[in-house]
C-alpha cells in the first residue's frame, strides 16, 4: 500500500507541475497575499486582514477545485480504469491526491501565513485553523471529481461549490444578513476563528457547525466512493 | 493444459439491448484467441466483462479459474489490460509514464529502457505522450501492459487506425508474447490480423458467437466449391475440380512447363463471415 501512495504521490507532483491549471490554483491567493500585505494600507485595517481574507478564500477554492479537477481527468482520460486494472484500490488512489493537495495546499498557506506576518504560536494556530479547512475543502473536491464523468462536468459542479465556500465568509464583512447565513458553513467558521487568533475560542456554535458540515461532506464522499469505486476491492 | 479463460453461458444486456447472448468460449494457456465481429458485436462488452470492469448479467465467467465478478486488486497482477483508449498521461514522458507503473509494482526501473526499446521508442524516451504520434502512443500503452509480465493480455483493438509498418509491429510484439508463454485475448474486425496471429478465432455477430475454431479449420469448413485455381504461363485461369482427374491435369501442365500458380478456392474469414450473418466484418 505505502508505495502505491508513494507511486501517486511521485506522479502527482511531476504532474501537477506542467499543469497550469492546477498550478495557478496552489499559488494564485499565496502570492496575491504577499503582493496586497506589501503594498496596500488601509485606514484602520484590520491586522492580518488580506492573509485571513485570502487564507479563507483559499480553502474553499484551492484544494476543492484541484482535486476534483484532477480526479475527473484521470476520469475523463480512462487512466483512472487503467489504475484500477493495475492493482491500485481505489482508497489508495483517493488517498494518495488526498495527501498530495493537502501538503501542497499547507505550503500555500504557509506562505500566505509568513506573508500576513504570523509568527510564533499564532502561525501554528493559523496553520492548524488552514489545515482543518484544506481536510474538509480536500474531500468536498474529491467527491465531487469522483461522481463526476468528466473536466467539464466537476467544473460545472465546483464554481457553485467554490463560490459558497470561498466567498460567503467575505461577503459576510460587508452584509450582516449575509454573515448570519454564512455562519453554517465551515469556512466562515474557520474565518471567525482566524479574526480572533490570538485568542482562538471553539465555541459550541463553532464545534457543531464543523462537526455538521464534515460528517455531511464525509457522507456524501462515500457515497460517491461506493458508486463509483464498488468494483475496486 | 489449464483454461486461461472459461466462459459459459454469458448473457449481458444494456437496457433492455441485450449484447451478449449466452456467449460460451474457452482459452487454453499460451495461446492466442480472436473475437473477430464487426462494430457493436459485443467484443468490447466481452472484455469489460472478462477484466472485471463490467458485471455480466448472468453465466460463468472465469479467468485462471477466478470469477470475474469477484476479482481482488491482486488478480490484476497476471492480467496486462490494453484498452481502446490508451490512458497515458500526456504531461509525462514515454519514460516517466512506465516508471510510474513500475513504482506502482514496486519493481525498479531498470526494465523500462528494455521495453522502450523493443516498442521502437527508446529514441521517444523523453518526449511527453501528448507530442506523441497515435501508433508511437500505441506502442507506449502496449509497453506499459507487457512490462509487468502479464501471464494473459486482454487487447481490444489493438491496431485499430494504425499504419502498416506499425501495424506490423505490433504483431510481432503480440507474437513474441506468445512465444514467452502468455496468453493473448485479442479482439478485431481485421480478419488478416486474426489470420496472422490467432490459433483459436471466435466469430461474433450482434452477440451470438456465429462460429469458432482454428482459423484455418473454419475457412475449410465453408469451402464449398473445393476447386483448385490454376494460373499458367499464357495469362489463363483454369479452375479444377478437387478430383482424381484435376492431379493428372496439374501433372500435365506441370510437364508441358505451362503452370505458374496454384490456388485453392477456400474462402476468407470474411466470407465466412459474411456466409453466416450475411454482412461484411467492418
Amino acid at each position: 500500500m505505502t508505495h502505491h501512495i508513494k507511486a501517486i504521490l511521485w506522479k502527482q507532483m511531476l504532474d501537477t507541475l506542467k499543469n497550469k491549471t492546477i498550478m495557478i490554483q496552489f499559488v494564485m491567493f499565496p502570492v496575491m497575499t504577499v503582493i496586497m500585505e506589501n503594498t496596500i494600507e488601509l485606514q484602520n485595517m484590520p491586522e492580518h486582514f488580506f492573509a485571513n481574507l485570502f487564507a479563507i478564500m483559499y480553502v474553499g477554492m484551492a484544494p476543492l477545485t484541484s482535486i476534483a479537477a484532477i480526479i475527473a481527468e484521470e476520469k475523463e482520460k480512462n487512466t483512472l480504469r487503467v489504475l484500477q486494472m493495475s492493482n491500485v484500490k481505489g482508497g489508495e488512489y483517493l488517498l494518495g491526491n488526498l495527501i498530495y493537495i493537502f501538503i501542497m495546499c499547507m505550503l500555500g498557506s504557509l506562505v500566505i501565513g509568513l506573508a500576513g506576518g504570523y509568527t510564533g504560536k499564532t502561525l501554528l494556530t493559523f496553520m492548524a485553523i488552514m489545515a482543518v479547512g484544506h481536510l474538509i475543502s480536500a474531500i468536498l473536491g474529491a467527491a465531487i471529481g469522483v461522481i463526476s464523468k468528466n473536466q467539464m462536468s466537476a467544473t460545472s459542479l465546483t464554481v457553485p461549490v467554490m463560490m459558497i465556500f470561498s466567498f460567503l465568509p467575505m461577503l459576510s464583512m460587508f452584509n450582516e444578513t449575509i454573515a448570519k447565513v454564512a455562519k453554517v458553513v465551515y469556512s466562515q467558521q474557520l474565518h471567525l476563528l482566524l479574526q480572533d487568533i490570538r485568542h482562538p475560542e471553539l465555541s459550541v456554535q463553532c464545534v457543531t457547525v464543523l462537526s455538521v458540515n464534515s460528517l455531511v461532506i464525509l457522507a456524501v464522499f462515500i457515497f460517491a466512493y461506493r458508486k463509483v469505486f464498488a468494483r475496486s476491492k | 493444459m489449464a483454461h486461461a479463460i472459461f466462459v459459459k453461458d454469458l448473457e449481458h444486456s444494456f437496457g433492455a439491448k441485450k449484447v451478449l447472448k449466452k456467449i460460451s468460449l474457452e482459452a487454453e494457456e499460451g495461446e492466442i484467441i480472436g473475437m473477430l465481429g464487426p462494430s457493436g458485436a459485443g467484443k468490447t462488452t466481452l472484455i469489460n466483462i472478462l477484466t472485471g470492469q463490467l458485471v455480466p448479467g448472468g453465466g460463468t465467467c472465469q479467468v485462471f479459474g477466478k470469477d470475474c465478478r469477484h476479482y481482488e486488486s491482486k488478480d490484476y497482477e497476471k492480467l496486462g489490460i490494453m484498452m481502446d483508449s490508451f490512458g497515458l498521461y500526456e504531461r509525462m514522458s514515454c519514460f516517466d509514464n512506465l516508471k510510474f507503473y513500475q513504482m506502482l509494482d514496486g519493481k525498479s526501473v531498470d526494465e523500462i529502457d528494455g521495453v522502450l526499446a523493443q516498442v521502437g521508442l527508446m529514441e521517444s524516451k523523453k518526449t511527453l505522450a501528448s507530442n506523441l504520434s497515435k501508433g508511437m502512443r500505441n506502442r507506449l500503452a502496449f509497453a506499459r501492459t507487457i512490462l509487468r509480465n502479464p501471464k494473459l493480455l486482454f487487447l481490444d483493438e489493438p491496431t485499430s487506425g494504425l499504419d502498416p509498418m506499425t501495424t506490423e509491429a505490433i504483431h510481432e510484439m503480440i507474437l513474441a508474447q506468445k512465444k514467452k508463454g502468455a496468453t493473448v485475448f485479442l479482439t478485431t474486425h481485421n480478419m488478416y490480423e486474426a489470420q496472422k496471429l490467432c490459433d483459436h478465432i471466435v466469430l461474433l455477430n450482434e452477440g451470438e458467437i456465429v462460429e469458432s475454431g482454428r482459423p484455418e479449420d473454419i475457412c475449410r469448413r465453408y469451402n464449398h466449391q473445393k476447386k483448385i485455381r490454376l494460373h499458367l504461363a499464357n495469362g489463363e485461369d483454369v479452375e479444377l475440380q478437387q478430383e482424381a482427374q484435376a492431379g493428372e491435369k496439374i501433372a500435365e501442365y506441370l510437364a508441358e512447363g505451362v503452370l505458374e500458380t496454384i490456388h485453392s478456392t477456400e474462402p476468407n474469414l470474411e466470407t465466412v463471415f459474411m456466409e453466416l450473418t450475411g454482412k461484411g466484418l467492418k
